[in-house]
């Protein structure tokens, strides 16, 4: 599977990155190894197999729904960029 | 006091041989002096730690100290410590001073153990010779005219250890990241079962695949360590529910009878000369302490870095889109509007290796590609664990390798991403299995430290623990330190 610098501007778009253009080449080639590395996975038979996401098979702890945590809010944006009467600033979305 | 470990430290401040806050000015001190060799902290926290010393002191005195009171350590930049810059080695977070603390540093902290500074790392831990952070490069200890790498993620962790910087350090391993630096720098660092340790506040970057765990000297340090950082979190839903064990109490047990695995893939044509002897002598001192040998099989072993290459990256794409220069982190200047914020924040925030696998993961996940690459390697990944599972019905545990050789040079890897990520061969399947790993000091090749490697079945801490401290019983290994610290 080789990756173009198509390619990569496209998933760079889907991953919200900017590639430098004199890099395109470079990392193109590069995630066309890694993809080529990666590839030997289809040699395997796993027909039956069921996908793995936790090393236990463990399933979502549930808990009471419970108010516990108490209003952080001037604290937790207090890191923040910008911000305004309690509210995130970003630039304008909607004309 | 250079080469005291947490043990003989906490009997020294119990009979007041000297006090807190002399041992953490004199660790201060080192750093301040030597660091600039090293470069192994990014952020060294002068008041807070002798704040906290003089608080230990109190306690001593009041005769309300446990063993951990008074002990200097450091935490690897990735644990999110409140009033404390945290930045994960990256540009992403050089403005970050955390709200909250992760569930392991609030254990250290109620233990009393006081936080010299943070450690330097690869950026968001993707990385195996610490080349990747932003804040420089960490050099190996061990370095003589040549500067060598320390391994990575950890190496920060590793080489302040490994220089007598701090007695020892937290850690992180999400493809070998704790065991790798550990073999480089000479030291026993330990990769616990997959939910034994909280990763809340421990910023994520596979989250299946990321466990929290000590990077020490000793495997009584290591152990002691695992008492204060295992244990059930409901702030972390993926932490696992059940008893911690005391990890000191079977230390001293023998090892007769013990039968450990010797997987015939990691035995191989990976494996230098030189390392097989390594592994050969440590096995003969095993032999010593009664432990049999049997080779075993790890048939889907060469699948680990692929199946591992689609996972990390996979859910490294999905964790890393929380920055987005809104809440937190880096945000660019001037943003046009309100893509060009995301993506020049993004752009700038990160560095190459990081782009690099956010890119493999998106294309993994995005359409057409879902089921050929992230269903696929998960699909592997359970041939993998069975592998494990099937093993642990014939040996107690299993030795091989961590890493492939002793500590390399800067740029030695050529600029091919590939060969630096078969770095972590040996150590890749534990995580994708969820079994603990450790790496312990097993000789010197060109007067360079190697690890060995065991692998433990589920939640079997403490007898790796055990087989490592009865090893360190019998050699000297671990005792031996670089010239130029």
């Amino acid at each position: 599977m080789s990756v173009g610098p198509d390619d990569i501007n496209k998933i760079a778009h889907l991953a919200r990155l900017q590639i430098d253009s004199d890099k395109i080449e470079k990392i193109s080639k590069d995630i066309t190894n890694i993809l080529s590395l990666v590839d030997e996975l289809q040699k395997t038979d796993t027909s039956g197999i069921e996908p793995m996401a936790h090393p236990m098979d463990a399933s979502q702890t549930l808990r009471r729904d419970d108010v516990t945590e108490s209003d952080n809010r001037d604290k937790l944006q207090g890191i923040a960029p910008s911000t305004e009467d309690g509210l995130f600033l970003v630039p304008k979305v909607i004309e | 006091m250079l080469n005291k470990t947490v043990k003989q430290l906490s009997q020294g401040l119990a009979k007041g041989e000297f006090s807190s806050l002399e041992l953490c000015q004199y660790y201060l001190n080192r750093i301040d002096t030597i660091d600039t060799k090293f470069n192994s902290f990014i952020t060294v926290s002068h008041e807070q730690a002798i704040a906290s010393a003089k608080e230990a002191d109190k306690k001593i005195a009041s005769g309300n100290a446990n063993e951990w009171t008074g002990i200097p350590f450091a935490h690897k930049d990735i644990f999110c410590t409140e009033g404390v810059l945290t930045t994960c080695g990256s540009k992403m977070l050089n403005n970050f001073i955390p709200p909250y603390s992760a569930t392991v540093v609030e254990n250290f902290n109620a233990q009393g153990a006081v936080c010299l500074g943070k450690t330097n790392m690869d950026e968001f831990a993707m990385g195996s010779s610490n080349e990747t952070s932003y804040y420089g490069k960490v050099i190996n200890p061990w370095s003589e005219s040549n500067p060598l790498v320390p391994g990575g993620s950890s190496g920060g962790s590793a080489a302040a250890v490994a220089a007598r910087l701090t007695p020892i350090a937290t850690a992180t391993d999400t493809g070998g990241s704790i065991r790798q630096p550990a073999s480089l720098c000479g030291l026993t660092g330990l990769k616990p079962t997959y939910g034994r340790v909280s990763r809340y506040g421990m910023i994520a970057f596979a989250s299946s695949l990321d466990q929290g765990g000590p990077m020490a000297r000793t495997a009584e340090d290591a152990a002691m360590m695992l008492n204060v950082m295992a244990g059930h979190d409901t702030k972390d839903s993926t932490s696992i529910n059940q008893d911690v064990p005391d990890y000191t109490k079977d230390l001293n047990k023998s090892i007769d009878g013990l039968k450990i695995g010797l997987p015939k893939e990691f035995f191989n044509e990976h494996l230098s000369s030189e390392l097989q002897s390594v592994l050969q002598e440590a096995m003969k001192q095993l032999e010593g302490l009664g432990a049999t040998f049997k080779e075993i099989s790890l048939p889907h072993s060469d699948l680990s870095v692929p199946a591992y290459y689609v996972i990390a990256p996979a859910e490294c794409s999905a964790n890393l889109s929380r920055f987005d220069g809104v809440r937190y982190g880096h945000r660019c200047e001037n943003p046009s509007d309100l893509m060009d914020m995301y993506v020049r924040s993004r752009s700038e925030g990160f560095g190459d290796e990081v782009k690099r696998r956010i890119l493999i993961g998106a294309y993994a996940l995005s359409a057409g590609y879902y089921d050929a690459y992230y269903r696929k390697a998960q699909q592997v990944r359970r041939l993998i664990k069975n592998d494990f599972v099937s093993a642990f019905d014939d040996v107690d545990v299993i030795l091989g390798p961590t890493s492939p050789t002793e500590a390399f040079g800067f740029d030695s890897k050529g600029d091919d991403p590939v060969k630096m990520y078969l770095e972590d061969i040996f150590t890749i399947s534990t995580n994708l299995a969820g079994l603990p790993g450790m790496s312990l000091p097993a000789g010197l090749i060109n007067n360079l430290p190697v690890g060995m490697q065991l692998i433990g079945n589920y939640f079997d801490e403490s007898r790796m623990l055990n087989i490592a401290h009865q090893f360190q019983s019998v050699t000297d290994w671990h005792t031996l330190s670089p010239k130029n610290i």
